[in-house]
């Protein structure tokens, strides 16, 4: 379901897809800054940085629909697969490799995609 | 195997109506484009400024080459169509390559009108319709000294002045005895004409051209009374032609115009047509926001949706010579059922003149004062009945509440590094470079690419004034603007769908009204939401993933991503005892900050979500209830102390305040709704700019509504006076539950009452008793579901994984 992932990666068990609510989001909570975990209406599950590239915004808390997330701060939109901003808006958050088994959700913390993460 | 769509003439409408289409069906064509002009397509409007010295070629190219291949659309440019074979369904280009279509778009514009006097073909003889013509011009204004311009009309005056700008003496030349006749009625183009001569601009009225004299170049103009005039360089722009010989050619059916249905579909079912060359309903339009709706509708088609229609539209124009201030809309001229509203200070050169017809605005003449020309227009679109604000009519839309962009209200006075949208920082200089350079349209285009008036709005009209003075023109789509991208249908549709097919959850919504989006989107989920647990209370099932953050958690989100959490203070009045519950709440979460808010209540800031539960379980323990201060509900009834202690106080407002807000807590409105009860006419309260504000008299209680501060303050229109307590409840009430009821989802009661005006709202609830009764009556019957404390159930667990993380790595 997502992007090919090197086997280099280590798993971590985060929880069950259940535990994500439909159009919804959870957050791993990291010092490195927590990670957001969405799960859209066709059950796929995506991981993203929770740094909205605006102003930090928290993106878990956002609006979710398809394979996009609206930030709760000032509504630009991202990427749920790729982590980039909605034109007309520019910018990008880092995302991360997400492997389903069964009911369970296994995140890497290798990040996926090529964006550097603005560190206000 | 894709049909093949064919569009003749790479214009402005033409290539809107290929861009709304692609919106709607990216890949079920496979389009090609040509276009006679050796250019992708650009902005035609901006030709004016280019002239003018204001603007580059560049700067106007609307879809750029690789926009194109982006696309996969085949463009031909400097490539003219000469032949439709409507047998073979195929189209030949001058330089004899044939193509085939399955649907073909005509879209040739007009061409301008050379009025044949002997002469008019010598060089230096032109119209102003395309790059070229503004070459020649230029080129012109270079090694020639004297322009004659044919014709005062828009074109004509803005050919003028771009040539008396690029150092040309230019003399206008006019049929008539005022310019600008089809837009201007008299006295506002006296005063256009006095502005223009101060320019430096000068007039040959009433004269009739008669022959062009020269041998080679054009030396001479002679007119009808034997007089003649030098030039070296003649523009005519005494009016456009639907550029329809191709058509005609092809054997469609054509009056002044290539006669299309209201699905802009001509007599030949496969073959549709927009823009300038099209007539409509015995219409032909000469300016781009009709050509725009017109694309809109015909895109609609192509796409085979097949519900859009294209009825007419109302214009509005603006001529775009900087410094000079003028709009006009609709019919100006008015007739012998028609009212004008004139206001005239010559001195200082304003005059505007507004024409009603059975209390509807019907057109619009405003000369040196266009603050208000969106403003009009849109009343006129809309239809709105004005009885109600008609004494302020003139005086426009009172833009003196507002705060933010220093008041400044004229768009076109402000220097380019004055800033228009405050809250993102947004100078006019940047805007006007947005609409030029990234070919904005209308002001959702502008708030999407800048951000200006995309928070608090409150600069929204200066950046339509900008949007005009830029474009010429007012484009933003009429009356009927669709919730989102996700659907064409209105705020209005939408709610009767709901209402009349008892729709009680948003997947109905979406299925019955064909969403485009599966999962419709931030914009009109929320709004769906609110329309389903609005109407069916008792059926609908509320959807929290449809909510923004702060109604799902119950508090407001801060911008480091802690809560605010604002316990109700049931009218402003507290004890003891619940103070020293906050103050224990503050300690125990330790919150950032304690502030007392503006809605006379204690706002605990800086708390972590994980601990909301937990602190709301903690103030429950001691009576206290969530503010709703997140949310778009009703929000705070502040209050005085009143008669109890006042010594003016007439009645008991704080018992009031409180009866009132047990009445309507915890319900979801479009918006946010405030009351306030003050205990006499001193209003200390500030019941008048409240939505729901109520001051007491020695005699009983004066109801007020429609009240906002914020961002742009509006007083209350007094509703009525009532004796009893039991009265202002149920006036309350049944005023509410109209405004849940009929209001479209984040319309305040303010801009609601100003659009269905005082007087309707009398009706519902003064007029007719059994109606307010029944209103009332509704509104207890959501109440019941709604009154239940949201913080309660969560400090119980309910939702509770909204609170709690997914897992913690080492933290
Ligand atoms: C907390 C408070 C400021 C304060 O510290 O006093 C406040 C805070 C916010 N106001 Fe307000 N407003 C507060 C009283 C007001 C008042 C005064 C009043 O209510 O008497 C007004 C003007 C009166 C009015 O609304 O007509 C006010 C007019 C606004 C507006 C403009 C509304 C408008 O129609 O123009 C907004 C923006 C909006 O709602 O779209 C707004 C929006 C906001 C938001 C919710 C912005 C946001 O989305 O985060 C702020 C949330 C901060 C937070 O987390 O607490 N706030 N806000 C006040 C809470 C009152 C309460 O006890 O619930
Ligand atoms: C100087 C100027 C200023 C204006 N100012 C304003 C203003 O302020 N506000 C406003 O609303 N409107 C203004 N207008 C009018 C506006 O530009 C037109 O209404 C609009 O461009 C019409 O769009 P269209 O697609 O119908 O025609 P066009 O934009 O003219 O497009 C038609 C295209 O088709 C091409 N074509 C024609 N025949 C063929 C063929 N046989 N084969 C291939 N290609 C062909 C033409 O070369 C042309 O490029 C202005 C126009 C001008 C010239
Ligand atoms: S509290 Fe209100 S006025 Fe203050 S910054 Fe927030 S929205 Fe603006
Ligand atoms: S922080 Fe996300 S939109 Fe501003």
């Amino acid at each position: 379901m997502n992007a090919v992932v090197s086997e280099s990666n280590d798993w971590l068990e985060v929880g069950k897809i259940e535990d994500i609510p439909k159009l919804g989001s959870r957050v791993v909570k990291r010092t490195e800054g927590d990670i957001a975990i969405f799960r859209n209406s066709d059950n796929e599950v995506f991981a993203l940085l929770n740094r909205c590239p605006h102003r930090g915004g928290p993106l878990a808390e956002g609006i979710v629909y398809g394979k996009t997330v609206t930030c709760p701060m000032h509504n630009w939109c991202l990427g749920l697969h790729n982590g980039e901003a909605v034109a007309p808006d520019e910018g990008c958050t880092p995302t991360y490799p997400i492997k389903i088994e069964g009911e369970k959700v296994f995140l890497s913390l290798q990040q996926q995609n090529d964006c550097e993460a603005e560190t206000e | 195997m894709k049909e093949k769509l064919v569009l003749i003439g790479n214009g402005m409408a033409g290539m809107r109506t290929l861009e709304e289409l692609l919106k709607l069906e990216p890949d079920m064509y496979e389009i090609t484009v040509f276009g006679a002009e050796p250019y992708p397509n650009y902005n035609r409007i901006l030709l004016s400024p280019v002239l003018a010295g204001e603007k580059t070629i560049d700067d106007i190219i609307l879809n750029s080459r690789e926009w194109y291949s982006d696309n996969n659309i085949e463009l031909h440019t400097g490539s003219a169509v000469c032949e439709i074979n409507r047998v073979k369904h195929t189209v030949k280009t001058e330089a004899g390559d044939e193509f085939k279509y399955d649907r073909l778009l005509i879209a040739t514009g007009s061409n301008p009108f050379i009025i044949p006097v002997p002469g008019h073909d010598l060089d230096g003889v032109i119209g102003f319709r395309d790059i070229a013509d503004v070459d020649a011009m230029i080129q012109s204004s270079k090694d020639h000294k004297k322009a004659i311009v044919i014709g005062g009309g828009l074109l004509g005056l803005e050919a003028a002045n771009g040539l008396m700008i690029q150092g040309m003496d230019v003399t206008v030349v006019h049929l008539l005895d005022s310019l600008m006749e089809r837009q201007l009625d008299a006295p506002a183009s006296d005063l256009l004409k006095t502005s223009l001569i101060e320019k430096g601009l000068n007039f040959l009225m009433e004269a009739q051209t008669t022959e062009i004299i020269g041998d080679q170049r054009v030396e001479k103009v002679k007119f009808a009374d034997g007089s003649e005039l030098d030039a070296d360089l003649v523009v005519m722009a005494v009016g456009i032609l639907p550029n329809i010989e191709l058509a005609k050619k092809a054997g469609l059916h054509c009056e002044r115009g290539l006669v299309v249905s209201d699905t802009m579909q001509s007599f030949d079912p496969r073959i549709y047509a927009v823009g300038e060359c099209v007539q409509h309903r015995g219409n032909t339009y000469g300016l781009v926001a009709p050509l725009f709706e017109q694309a809109k509708v015909c895109a609609n088609h192509l796409a085979t949706l097949g519900y859009g229609r294209y009825e007419g539209s109302v214009t509005s124009t603006k001529l775009k010579v900087t410094g000079i201030d003028l709009f006009s809309a609709g019919n100006f001229s008015g007739d012998e059922d028609t009212e004008d509203i004139i206001f005239q200070d010559p001195k200082a050169g304003i005059y505007k003149r507004l024409v009603l017809r059975d209390n509807k605005l019907e057109g619009a003449v405003l000369y040196g004062d266009t603050v208000d020309g969106a403003w009009f227009f849109q009343l006129m679109r809309e239809a709105t009945d004005i009885s109600d604000i008609r004494q302020q009519l003139l005086f426009g839309q009172a833009h003196l509440g507002n705060s933010g962009h220093g008041g400044g209200n004229v768009a076109m006075a402000m220097s380019d590094n004055a800033q228009v949208c405050d809250c993102n920082g947004i100078t006019k200089g940047e805007i006007v470079v947005a609409i030029t350079s990234k070919g904005l349209f209308t002001l959702d285009d502008v708030k999407a690419h800048t951000k200006a008036a995309a928070s608090c709005g409150s600069c929204a009209g200066l950046v339509e004034q900008l949007l005009e003075s830029t474009l010429g023109g007012d484009y933003t789509t009429p009356e009927c603007k669709p919730v989102c991208k996700c659907t064409d249908f209105t705020h209005d549709q939408v709610r009767a769908a709901i209402r009349d097919h008892k729709l009680t959850s948003m997947q109905m919504v979406f299925d019955y009204m064909e969403w485009r989006n599966p999962d419709g989107c931030h914009v009109c989920r929320p709004a769906l939401n609110y329309y389903l647990i609005s109407s069916w209370p008792e059926d609908a099932v509320d959807d929290p993933q449809s909510r923004f953050i702060n109604e799902r958690a119950h508090g407001n989100i801060q911008k480091d991503g802690t809560f605010s959490v604002i316990p109700r203070i049931w009218g402003g009045k507290t004890t003891p005892d619940e103070l020293r519950a906050i103050a224990d709440a503050a300690e125990k979460f330790d919150a950032g900050e304690v502030h007392i808010t503006g809605g006379q209540r204690i706002n605990l800031l800086g708390i972590k979500k994980e601990k909301l539960p937990e602190m709301w379980d903690f103030l429950g323990d001691r009576g206290l209830v969530s503010g709703h201060a997140y949310g778009k509900a009703l929000r705070t009834v502040k209050t005085c102390v009143g008669s109890t202690w006042c010594r003016f106080g007439t009645q008991d407002s704080t018992q009031m305040g409180i009866d009132l807000e047990r009445l309507s807590w915890g319900s979801w409105m479009p918006h946010k709704f405030k009351m306030a009860v003050s205990g006499c006419p001193r209003n200390c309260a500030e019941a008048t700019i409240k939505d729901f504000g109520v001051v007491a008299i020695e005699s009983g209680w004066e109801l007020h509504i429609g009240g906002n501060g914020g961002v742009k303050v509006r007083a209350t229109d007094m509703l009525c006076r009532v004796t009893t307590a039991e009265e202002v409840e149920e006036y309350a009430a049944a005023f509410i539950q109209v405004y849940r009821e009929e209001a479209r989802y984040l319309e305040r009661t303010a801009p609601w009452l100003g659009r269905v005006g005082l007087s309707y709202v009398k009706e519902r609830i003064l007029d007719d008793e059994a109606g307010r009764k029944a209103l009332h009556k509704r509104f207890l019957v959501s109440q019941e579901i709604a009154q239940n404390d949201p913080w309660k159930a969560r400090a119980k667990g309910e939702y509770a994984h909204e609170f709690t993380p997914l897992k913690s790595l080492g933290v």
